[in-house]
């Protein structure tokens, strides 16, 4: 069966890998990189679990055909702390109460560190919107949402 | 197993089409067939020519590239009146990746943005260079040969177009049914309008006798009365696990109402 290479950045990293006809990106992440930080969830775009950036904007990993991905910069959840530190939205979700099961945590992580860059100041209706497309099944978006405003805060105190 | 073709262009792509081929755009039908082990195909084709994803004035029209996704004409200005219905497609992930192109395949209950081209009377080019009514390029959507290039569509005025998505969740649900309504208007009166019913067909259909009963009436709730009582002729929506067809064909008049007006969804 005919493998095909792809090269992307991940996290900052060069990174290069054989891919199979096909292939999604999430699973190319998990099982090919080792990046088990993305999530597989619904597998049809309805979760958002999977959410990773590519180029800055967030996509669903398991809908995205690897080789697409060819010479782009992807970043997930495993790429947010700085050694032993967290990244302030990690930070604000544990210290917020903003995970309960975790599993929908990455991608909401993802699609909230997208909004923040784009968007440094943000009000809760479009936090909301933000994560929209993120389902948490423990149905605790509140405190998710809290968290996302607290560590815009700190982010914004960060640079100022 | 399956094998990936990349092309150039989507000319040398509509070449190797073939029925064992899915057309890959942005992902989110074609992945999700990937993911679900769909044995329909066994090969996906895609280009990789960027000029797919444009977004341009030509003539009267704005033309939009198949390849365009959500987030392309929400960030257009040529597209600024399809905004609104692009951002009612998805979560920001998917309208990141979903397209136009893709839209006009997407089966019910999807379709949203593919609603409001019907109701603008969209032209649909195909990669030979063709072009259809976007109403008999629905009709005939699953036997079609050839790929979509783009669309293009009208520049409605003012008021005159607009879009409405009734779900469930807010701000992201699937559509019980989407509306989207073109209201041209002579000396104050409707003049050929064109009303499209997402969720109420296996493809976005016309509600044309409701566009007939528009005709020549002013847009006020005595005007559109008639227009209501036939909101659902022609139409043909199913139960699914969002509602009922009972309940699709219930409510229909009374949303339309509320588009026709422009009062607020409760």
């Amino acid at each position: 069966m005919v493998k095909t290479p792809i090269r992307f950045t991940l996290n900052g990293s060069e990174t290069a890998l054989f891919v199979d006809g096909g292939a999604n990106l999430l699973d190319t992440l998990r099982r090919g990189v080792g990046d088990l930080s993305p999530k597989y969830g619904c597998g049809q775009g309805t979760c958002g679990t999977c959410t990773v950036l590519i180029d800055g904007e967030p996509h669903l990993s398991c809908l995205t055909l690897a080789e697409t991905a060819e010479g782009r910069s992807i970043e997930t959840t495993n790429g947010l702390a700085n050694g032993a530190e967290l990244h302030p939205l990690q930070k604000a979700f544990m210290e917020n109460f903003g995970a309960q099961c975790g599993y929908c945590t990455p991608g909401m992580l993802m699609a909230a560190k997208a909004l923040l860059s784009k968007n440094p100041n943000p009000s809760r209706e479009e936090i909301v919107e933000a994560i929209s497309g993120n389902i948490c099944r423990c149905t605790g978006y509140e405190p998710i949402i809290d968290a996302i405003m607290i560590a815009a805060g700190q982010l914004r105190g960060r640079v100022a | 197993m399956l094998t990936v073709e990349t092309f150039d262009t989507l000319v040398q792509a509509a070449s190797a089409m073939t029925p064992q081929s899915r057309y890959l755009g942005g992902g989110t039908l074609v992945m999700r067939g990937v993911n679900y082990g769909d044995q329909s195909f066994q090969r996906i084709v895609r280009v990789k020519d960027r000029s797919l994803r444009e977004i341009r004035s030509e003539g009267g029209r704005i033309v939009i590239g198949a390849g365009a996704t959500m987030a392309n004409v929400m960030a257009a200005s040529e597209t600024a009146f399809l905004a609104n219905v692009a951002r009612q497609v998805g979560g920001p992930a998917v309208r990141n990746m979903a397209t136009v192109g893709g839209n006009l395949f997407a089966e019910h209950p999807y379709g949203d943005f593919t609603t409001a081209l019907l109701a603008l009377d969209a032209t649909v080019r195909l990669s030979d260079g063709s072009e259809q009514p976007i109403e008999s390029f629905l009709s005939s959507r699953s036997s079609m040969r050839g790929l979509v290039a783009s669309v293009s569509v009208p520049r409605p005025m003012g008021d005159e177009f607009r879009f409405r998505k009734v779900s469930r969740v807010k701000p992201k649900g699937v559509s019980v049914m989407s509306i989207a309504v073109w209201l041209p208007r002579q000396g104050g009166r409707i003049s050929q309008a064109r009303i499209a019913f997402g969720a109420m067909g296996a493809t976005p259909l016309r509600a044309k006798s409701a566009e007939q009963a528009l005709d020549g009436v002013n847009l006020d709730a005595q005007g559109i009365e008639r227009a209501l009582s036939v909101a659902t002729t022609g139409l043909n929506p199913t139960d699914d696990s969002l509602a009922s067809a009972w309940y699709r064909n219930e409510v229909a008049p009374v949303h339309l109402r509320r588009v026709l007006l422009g009062e607020e969804s409760r």
